[in-house]
């Protein structure tokens, strides 16, 4: 049983009641005395040449402080990406530049050409009207496959062709998987789009500039997952402003899922206008603007194959895809189809090779990178679809099929044929847990009372590995990362007991303030009421990678956790010199020292007054004050994995599917807020039915986006979705983290699409459609006019 | 500029707007009330939902001149003033339906709205009536699970914790 | 969005006259025009708003024809429509309860969206469109996408529809939007059977007549087994094709007969 407050608790959070009473302090909400408002103009055309820009009459307009243009950021850097991925020959990626405002040439709708700053929003929108713009239209760039043919039209004109990177992993596998495929007793092969996915977190950007010529210090106010790295990436690499004359602040944040990871042209450019126009500068993005300007997610064409021996045992797995970096590369957009996913490709299985070759291109569209799940989602998507076709192909049962080539849990630590080692699982029993949860077997006589009322009911079933917490860094830098991928947290204890946590996480939605308060609460054993959890500002916190890809109790916890250690090490110290006794025979245990073996003790608040007021203190061997920082690097990934069943039934005459039942068996590790982690799924999950079933983000033929609103990009409603059934009881922890936990942000949104579509193809199948595959989103007319062909 | 007074959470408050001002734009930026936040621009998302005369309308889709002389609520009326959450909020809260909170004005006030016209609505006609506010953390799970405990109904036959 | 005067009068005469200015535009709900103008994509020198003309809200039924005032809202119509229920459920189909409060018939109507709902109950029910300055038989008001009978400045104070004996409105909604993909309105009168599809059509809101026929000969889903449209005529978008849409007119219309059996 835990205590309250501590570790296991499902402890309401503490952060709702601003959020439920309308005091939250999010970015849009900030308002500076004297500020101005930013309005881009923005390209209406995929590609084109720049002919001219003529901002004079709109410079004449009312309320008009400062028109900008490339011509304005000549001396800056262009926003700079993330990671270097080294092609299959050894070489470089293809990098181009991104400039904040086009130089020359346009390069998809929504690339931001020039910027008004005036008095009122409105106003500066009225200005960017009247700037004219004479853009020559190119042939836009779109498709994939014809972007790498010879002679295509090239997105820069700089690099030698549309092609990023042809990576190959593992290359030197490449021969013995082509081999083993060819030899191989059967061979199932799926070729399948992972739809493009605009991530929209409900908050759109905004970004607030702010400079002081008093120091020369500059604050930008912005809508991030990450500040710290925001300031490391816009003051070295783009503006030149050293960081200690750099604040960046993400206060409250409406979300991210990834879209607010990277720095954005928006961001440096208002702090740079702030300084120009010696004035606050700030732009609200508002959701039209949000769907041409945020980095989009997913968008992979990919063919996969999985070759099995006569015993149904996995021999071989090879996979080839492209993947869109849409028109620049976005900050951390190469490795989400690299070193993310395909070190996925032997997800849960003992599949002995594996080859992933991935083409990244580039096109007239939005910027992709990552998005919940960043290229574990297409990892699993691509892998529990064709071993579900598989077991239709061999007439196996799909669990059972799974079962057979899975990793048991005795093979732990178990090192895959794509380089990462899984420390810890056990993927039967979360297959066991979901088959028992949805009542698999009794699936038959459910499917037999939907085909009464003349429906097709589908069962479907996905398992998926995922590797959270990226690390660690002097790894991951040999892989192309371009930063470090710890996380710091200073924990600061008050003269009174009290304590204020500054980490380098950002919490948005995912509950830090509640859950790392947990965690210190159960280590010291006081109250966790005493203790408050302090991010997203640069000025508070020393350094921080901030929070994405589940990482953030991983990363994030593991330095609050020795941070916290070197806290209670110190007051032992201190407990010893007031008890005196030896240091090794003090015991802390709900807020008390005490001396083992006697009755001696002092509390928590005495010693740490006594860290403050030094009067009865070991002054020669112990300085006072009572603060210590850490920073944690991790050895491994973590590795969550689970097992997820959706149940849908199809309606024949429309093709509409409905979801009756979703249930996720996840093994996190350990778990801090069984009520939180609960919450993330949900989250996940729908974000996955929603991949699934609805959302998709469609170019016409002149590169314009279809879906540019919620009008058209079908968002999961209420009604979209069920009830969902989670389960998070199979618990292997993590090995090489302190808290054993894995991280649970993403699985949600990783093995749901999957199982949805797994359940609309079951259901077809046994309707008796011949219909193998669908691509996402499984819409009503997809379903329909795939059982006009089958 | 035309000076517009209403009632907003029981208090009068007056200002300047525009014929284009938008009520959430009165509330936002000419009240300094942010707790109404704009999600979309094409009316669906629901993040602006408050009340006028009893009625919940999305703040984003309807202008200030419009509610002149209206009473007006908004998520910083819901609560006590000492402070106390209300029944819906409170619920909110005990199952964790919210994450990142920022559509979680709207859902609270649509929530009033419902339990206003169907004090025990089931957990369809709850899905059905939030087709117009967008959750994109929750999966809508615990924000179904909360409406319904506020109401006074049994949560425990929707699952998890 | 750009600026513009706000009027909102207290009488149709006094709306109709602020309406005489140019580039005036009457506001009902403003559930579509606001968001339209959001985008710039309309600048009214003046918005009249019918919100003030108490005369112009209401719902009234003689029990042979229902008549709800022009700027009668959504909700309004769902809660007191009793008299013509496929009506009052399609009113509590359109949007979502916030937009269905702000949101009105004569808005509706004047829009003419080739995939909002009210068109084809007015088309089906074969109302008659009551403006300030005459009345229009819904057979002679729906002109094309967006495009309607209403002159300039002309506004809708009512609608009234002849109260079938049996109806029922079916949509398939588009997953987006929530407007209808195909929406089918089955209405049936004693001299006859009228089937109006929106969402669907090219032109917009349209009477599909061979299905008429042959329901008014049975009322039942199978009379309408052996019919077909063509895709051709039907919208094709990202949400579904002609085709698609063309078939699922068929499925809705059988939906709507079986419903109202």
């Amino acid at each position: 049983m835990p205590k309250d407050g501590g570790i296991g608790d499902s402890t309401k959070r503490r952060e709702d009641i601003r959020f439920l009473t309308g005091v939250g302090n999010y970015t849009d909400d900030i308002n500076i005395a004297g500020q101005t408002y930013a309005c881009f103009l923005r390209s209406d055309v995929a590609h084109g040449t720049i002919n001219s820009i003529d901002t004079s009459a709109a410079e004449a307009m009312d309320g008009v402080v400062k028109i900008f243009t490339a011509a304005d950021f000549a001396q800056a850097g262009g926003i700079p990406c993330g990671w270097q991925v080294t092609d299959r020959f050894g070489q470089p990626m293809q990098e181009p530049k991104h400039p904040i405002l086009a130089e020359g040439k346009v390069r998809h709708v929504g690339d931001p050409i020039a910027v008004v700053v005036a008095e009122t929003a409105e106003q500066a929108r009225d200005a960017v009207e009247a700037i004219e713009v004479d853009i020559e239209e190119l042939e836009p760039v779109l498709n994939m496959k014809d972007a790498l043919a010879d002679g295509a039209t090239k997105v820069h004109d700089d690099l030698t062709s549309n092609l990023c990177y042809d990576w190959g992993f593992v290359e030197e596998n490449r021969e013995a998987v082509d081999q083993a495929i060819k030899s191989a007793h059967h061979v199932t092969t799926l070729e399948l789009t992972n739809n493009r996915l605009v991530p929209n977190p409900m908050e759109p950007r905004v970004a607030v500039g702010q400079y002081s010529r008093a120091n020369d210090e500059y604050t930008l106010y912005t809508t991030s997952q990450n500040p710290h790295v925001i300031r490391l990436l816009m003051g070295a690499f783009v503006l030149g402003i050293p960081e200690h004359k750099l604040r960046v602040v993400a206060p409250d944040v409406g979300g991210g899922f990834g879209s607010k990871i990277y720095h954005y042209a928006e961001e440096a450019f208002v702090t740079y206008a702030a300084k120009v126009v010696n004035r606050p500068v700030k732009w609200t993005s508002s959701r039209s603007e949000a769907f041409i300007s945020d980095a989009h997610g997913r968008d992979h064409v990919t063919k996969i194959e999985l070759a099995m021996d006569e015993n149904h045992k996995f021999t071989a797995v090879r996979t080839d895809t492209y993947a869109n970096m849409g028109a620049y590369l976005s900050t951390f957009a190469p490795s989400i189809p690299t070193w993310l996913h395909g070190t996925l490709m032997a997800g849960n299985y003992t599949t002995p090779l594996v080859y992933v070759n991935v083409k990244a291109v580039f096109t007239n569209t939005v910027p992709v990178d990552a998005y919940r799940g960043a290229g574990r989602p297409e990892a699993t998507y691509q892998l529990e679809r064709v071993i579900d076709k598989a077991a239709r192909e061999i007439g196996m049962d799909p669990a059972e099929l799974r079962r057979l080539n899975f990793i048991k849990p005795d093979q732990f630590p178990y090192q895959t044929p794509v380089a990462v080692m899984y420390d810890t699982g056990n993927y039967d029993a979360t297959l066991d847990k979901a088959l028992e949860m949805t009542d698999y077997a009794n699936f038959e006589s459910r499917a037999a009372e939907s085909k009464a009322r003349g429906k097709l009911r589908g069962y479907g079933l996905a398992h998926f590995i995922e590797a959270c917490g990226i690390a660690p860094s002097n790894l991951v830098g040999q892989l192309g990362a371009r930063a470090g991928l710890y996380e710091s947290a200073t924990v600061r204890v008050n003269a009174t007991g009290s304590i204020s946590v500054f980490t380098g996480s950002h919490s948005h939605g995912q509950g830090h303030e509640t859950t790392f308060a947990q965690v210190v609460s159960e280590m010291i054993g006081i109250d966790v009421s005493l203790i408050d959890i302090v991010h997203g500002d640069t000025s508070k916190t020393p350094m921080g990678m901030g929070t994405y890809g589940s990482r953030s109790i991983a990363v994030g916890g593991s330095a609050m956790v020795r941070a916290t250690e070197k806290i209670i090490n110190k007051a032992k110290k201190i407990a010893s010199h007031l008890l005196e006794a030896s240091e090794a025979d003090i015991e802390l245990k709900d807020g008390q020292f005490s001396v083992a073996g006697t009755d001696k003790s002092v509390a928590w608040g005495d010693v740490t007054l006594a860290a403050y007021v030094p009067h009865n203190y070991p002054l020669e061997s112990l300085e006072p004050g009572l603060e210590e920082t850490a920073f944690y690097d991790p050895s491994n990934f973590t590795y969550p994995s689970g097992a997820y069943v959706c149940e849908v039934e199809v309606d024949p005459d429309t093709g509409k599917v409905d979801i009756l039942g979703f249930t996720a068996a996840d093994d996190f590790g350990n778990v801090i807020n069984p009520m939180i982690v609960a919450g993330q799924v949900h989250g996940g999950v729908a974000q996955g039915i929603g991949q699934a079933l609805l959302e998709n983000t469609v170019y016409d033929e002149n590169g314009q986006l279809l879906t540019g609103s919620f009008m058209d990009y079908a968002m999961p409603r209420a009604s979209d979705v069920p009830s969902f059934s989670v389960d998070h009881s199979c618990q292997t922890p993590c090995t090489h983290n302190p808290l054993g936990v894995k991280g649970c942000g993403e699985a949600g949104a990783i093995g749901s699409p999957p199982a949805v579509v797994n359940a609309v193809i079951d259901a077809l199948q046994r309707g008796g459609y011949n219909v193998d595959h669908i691509d996402m989103p499984v819409s009503p007319s997809r379903v329909w006019a795939a059982m006009q062909q089958g | 500029m035309t000076k517009i007074t209403m009632t907003v959470n029981g208090k009068t408050r007056s200002g300047d707007a525009e014929g284009r001002t938008l009520l959430v734009q009165f509330l936002r930026d000419t009240l300094g009330l942010t707790g109404t936040h704009v999600g979309c621009d094409t009316s669906q998302c629901g993040a602006c939902v408050v009340h006028v005369n009893g009625k919940a309308v999305k703040s984003c889709t309807m202008l200030a001149a419009e509610a002149d002389g209206a009473d007006v609520s908004t998520i910083e009326g819901q609560a006590a003033p000492d402070g106390t959450l209300n029944a819906i909020q409170q619920a909110f809260q005990d199952h964790h339906g919210l994450q990142c909170g920022f559509c979680t004005p709207g859902m609270v006030m649509s929530a009033a709205a419902l339990l206003k016209d169907n004090p025990k609505p089931t957990e369809t006609e709850i899905r059905h009536y939030l087709e117009g506010n967008i959750c994109r953390c929750t999966g809508y799970h615990n924000i179904v699970k909360a409406i319904m405990a506020a109401s006074g109904q049994d949560v425990g036959a929707i699952a998890a914790e | 969005m750009y600026n513009f005067e706000f009027v909102k009068p207290a009488t149709v005469d006094e709306a109709i006259a602020a309406l005489r200015e140019e580039d005036a535009q009457a506001l009902g709900g403003g559930q579509t025009l606001l968001p339209t103008m959001k985008q710039r994509l309309a600048m009214p020198s003046k918005l009249v708003s019918l919100g003030g003309i108490a005369d112009l809200v209401g719902v009234s039924s003689d029990g042979a024809t229902l008549t709800l005032g022009g700027a009668t809202p959504h909700a309004v119509v769902a809660s007191n429509a009793g008299a013509y229920p496929a009506l009052a459920a399609l009113a509590g189909g359109i949007g979502d309860p916030a937009v269905r409060n702000r949101g009105t018939v004569g808005g509706s109507l004047a829009n003419n969206d080739p995939a909002a709902c009210y068109p084809s109950a007015a088309l089906a029910s074969g109302a008659t469109i009551v403006t300030n300055a005459r009345e229009i038989a819904a057979d002679d008001y729906f002109q094309g996408l967006f495009s309607t009978a209403l002159d300039e400045g002309e506004i809708i104070t009512a609608v009234r529809f002849p109260i079938p004996q049996r109806a029922n409105y079916q949509k398939f909604e588009q997953p987006a939007s929530r407007f209808a993909l195909v929406g089918v309105f089955v209405a049936q009168y004693a001299d006859g059977v009228r089937v109006a599809v929106t969402g669907a059509g090219n032109d917009g809101v349209f009477r599909w007549s061979e299905a008429e026929a042959a329901l008014s000969g049975s009322f039942t889903p199978d009379a309408v087994d052996g019919l077909s449209l063509s895709g051709d005529d039907m919208i094709g978008d990202l949400h579904g094709t002609g085709a698609y849409r063309a078939h699922l007119v068929k499925v809705m219309t059988k939906r709507a007969v079986a419903a109202c059996n």
